[in-house]
């Protein structure tokens, strides 16, 4: 996917235009937020498991190298194949190597956001490979074309009649007077589709929540259970998981799988949660012959002892985006790559670069309510500020804003002359208003395009508190 | 209390540095004095230094850490001397709480001077209900009122009840809750400016809600949050009075409401 987080103005612009996001992001805004809160609220030990969830984390990154170790070992135990990938290509070519070895025509696929980090989806269109998603969000935005706009729902930004549309014109096969106008009528479509082609297709690839270094498991989570039938039907299953996804113990996973899903769609639990451990073994009556684990590092290890650290903890529940304003105004595809929303203004960078994606992190009020809601405690403003940071000391801050601050910081050193100048300036902007508000004011229109600007309403404090000698009110003398 | 009697008889008055803010006082003195009238009637002994401008927030937000550092070194050494150093303001109280250590964490002289500093500064609101433990203030207010839990002070100093306990106690004035007050209004200082578009989203669908609570008056702690919003209410047309909350506390909501000219005509009740 080729980024276009250089434009994020662009794309925002576009998406505060387009009726149909805008709905849909109306609907998603609310329940997201209220589901996750409710759950939060129901067990009075939800901080308390944030903070051993973040602790666990740090504890696992602190050990990094250990514990992926430990995982290789009982994984090649248990029989599957692991393999080590350190960029986004060496990834694509071990999966296709896979592929072209097993003979694949026909490859089904789970929602993995690291499939859409490394392109996997063009590699294997490239190498004249079928694939079909099977998680029905993924399904949509297949048939649409397009990449998800968000890492846990990621047709999110797709209205019901917009699928029905596309599956219409998809689905031809099917009788044209059939009823579509329940998303349930839309959820029996896909599923009946894509039941054939589970057992049709040659390999089958998920992505992992986790991977369990004491048992060599891979584990996801999913609620339409399209991601045991990918995994289990294929006759090759391929996981694709970055190093972060390791933890220590069956135990460490359960607890962070309990901040996991109240935090990202606010249910207790998933419906499906699926432990894998190898390929079938000779007594089971099902599951692939053979298991493949690709383990992405693609930048992370950099990450490590560095101010980014923490973003490792990070397991995609959505939480930080479901919670963002920006988001709610422009929409995942904005971002322009692959992880939209707060989380995504801090790896989008991470990944592409500032020159890339310097936009993102500046795209943000420092609400703080991503770092509030985040199960895993990850300082997501405080990282934004840190690329700013960066920005500003390679020079690629906008010459204007530059100017700006240095003229900011001549005169707030100086606090007589400060006086000084907004004294003048106050006593303008009273001039043009008379007392109440602009509608129009010269260097400020990024402001008054859209709203009025209120006059000071007198003289500034500093002013009047001088000219009082230091008191409320006029001393009464 | 006679505010001009600053004598000293009561010795253990605690000495409060008033931190003005720059939008307060460019845009609504007012809010200032009124922050003067809640900290005397609790009993404190008020000074606003001459010498301050800005938090350095401006600069921070925008990655250029040396610009912010300069200007908050002035208010480091300009607060030195207080007990308390007060904001009416959670987004500039936070900036001095929160990232003033961060600021000068390597500098062995104002180090520890911003940590003493940090240790000791409040938002307004929260001072008067924390710290000198005020709940209730003697003030008229009619009508109906809703609160905007600006960000900062909600999340970096968690004030959400203190503003509510003693508004409570404002005869005449009936809070009606806004259903998004935790949500940004979209003013977030250089980002409206920087992303205009996003930020009048924001505060469109924050004026919407706002609209729809019935409410004819808006309250909030952060003067750029209110200038934000009265600056969208006005723009549509609205006849919603903005106004920060310590004016409403203050006995100071007579004035004419953030961008208005006239005597407030709010409905009775």
């Amino acid at each position: 996917m080729d980024p276009t987080s250089h434009q994020f103005k662009e794309n925002a612009k576009q998406a505060l235009s387009n009726d149909n996001l805008q709905s849909a992001l109306a609907q998603m805004k609310v329940g997201f937020v209220e589901r996750r809160r409710e759950a939060a609220e129901k067990i009075p030990e939800f901080d308390r498991l944030r903070d051993q969830a973040r602790d666990l984390k740090n504890h696992t990154l602190a050990n990094l190298d250990r514990y992926l170790e430990r995982y290789e070992r009982k994984a090649i135990e248990a029989g599957a194949h692991v393999h080590w990938a350190e960029t986004a290509a060496e990834a694509r070519k071990i999966i296709l190597d896979i592929c072209r070895q097993k003979q694949a025509k026909l490859v089904t696929k789970g929602k993995s956001m690291i499939a859409e980090e490394i392109a996997l989806n063009e590699a294997l269109e490239a190498d004249g490979i079928s694939r079909v998603e099977t998680d029905l969000g993924e399904y949509i935005v297949q048939l649409r074309n397009e990449p998800p706009s968000h890492i846990i729902a990621p047709a999110v930004h797709v209205l019901r009649e917009e699928v029905e549309e596309a599956f219409r014109e998809e689905h031809t096969h099917l009788d044209d007077a059939r009823r579509l106008s329940e998303p349930s009528d839309l959820l029996n479509e896909a599923r009946a589709i894509l039941r054939e082609k589970y057992s049709e297709a040659d390999v089958g690839i998920t992505g992992a929540n986790f991977l369990i270094a004491e048992t060599g498991s891979s584990v996801i989570v999913t609620n339409e259970g399209n991601g045991d039938l990918t995994q289990t039907l294929a006759k090759t299953h391929i996981v694709i998981a970055s190093i972060e996804k390791v933890v220590p113990t069956l135990e460490d996973a359960s607890s962070i799988l309990r901040v996991l899903a109240r935090s990202a769609t606010g249910q207790e639990f998933t419906a499906y949660t699926t432990f894998t451990t190898g390929p079938r073994r000779p007594e089971d009556t099902d599951g692939p012959e053979d298991y493949h684990v690709v383990i992405l590092d693609n930048g992370r290890s950099d990450l490590l002892g560095t101010e980014f650290q923490d973003a490792l903890r990070c397991i995609r529940c959505g939480a930080c985006m479901n919670h963002c304003p920006v988001y709610h105004a422009v929409g995942g595809h904005s971002y322009g790559w692959v992880y939209p929303g707060p989380i995504g203004s801090v790896l989008t960078p991470t990944f592409l670069g500032v020159a890339e994606a310097g936009h993102l992190p500046n795209a943000s009020t420092f609400c703080g309510r991503c770092e509030d809601v985040c199960p895993m405690r990850i300082p997501l403003p405080k990282m934004m500020r840190h690329y700013r940071q960066e920005e500003f000391d390679k020079g690629l801050a906008p010459p204007a804003a530059r100017f700006g601050l240095d003229l900011w910081r001549f005169a707030a050193t100086k606090p007589r002359l400060y006086r000084l100048g907004t004294r003048v300036a106050s006593w303008a902007m009273r001039l043009a208003a008379r007392g109440g508000s602009l509608r129009k004011a010269p260097l400020a229109s990024g402001w008054t395009d859209h709203r009025d600007m209120a006059a000071p309403t007198g003289a500034s404090f500093q002013d009047q508190w001088s000219a009082r000698g230091g008191r409320r009110r006029p001393s009464a003398r | 209390m006679p505010p001009d009697q600053s004598t000293h008889q009561e010795p253990e008055r605690p000495r409060v540095g008033l931190f003005v803010t720059c939008l307060v006082d460019f845009f609504r003195p007012q809010v200032g004095f009124a922050a003067v009238k809640l900290l005397e009637d609790a009993g404190c002994e008020v000074s606003a230094p001459l010498n301050q401008t800005c938090c350095g927030q401006p600069a921070y937000n925008s990655g250029d850490s040396k610009s912010a550092a300069a200007v908050a070194e002035g208010v480091v050494r300009a607060f030195a001397e207080f007990d308390y150093v007060v904001a009416p303001s959670g987004s500039c109280a936070g900036m001095i709480h929160e990232h003033y250590p961060r600021l000068f964490q390597e500098d062995p002289v104002l180090g520890p001077m911003a940590a003493d500093l940090a240790g000791k500064t409040h938002e307004l609101i929260s001072f008067l209900v924390d710290i000198l433990g005020v709940d209730r203030v003697e003030a008229a207010y009619e009508g109906v009122v809703t609160y905007h839990d600006s960000c900062s002070g909600l999340r970096e100093l968690k004030i959400k009840a203190q503003p509510r306990q003693l508004l409570a106690s404002v005869a005449g004035a009936h809070l009606r809750e806004l259903p998004s007050a935790e949500t940004c209004c979209g003013f977030g200082g250089a980002f409206c400016v920087k992303y205009p578009e996003i930020s009048n989203k924001m505060v469109s669908d924050k004026a919407d809600d706002i609209t729809a609570t019935g409410a004819d008056t808006l309250l909030a702690g952060d003067l750029g949050c209110l200038l934000n919003m009265a600056g969208k209410l006005s723009r549509e047309g609205s006849g919603i009075q903005v106004r920060h909350v310590a004016e409403v506390l203050a006995g100071m909501g007579d004035a004419p409401a953030i961008g208005q000219i006239d005597e407030p005509m709010r409905k009775e009740g």
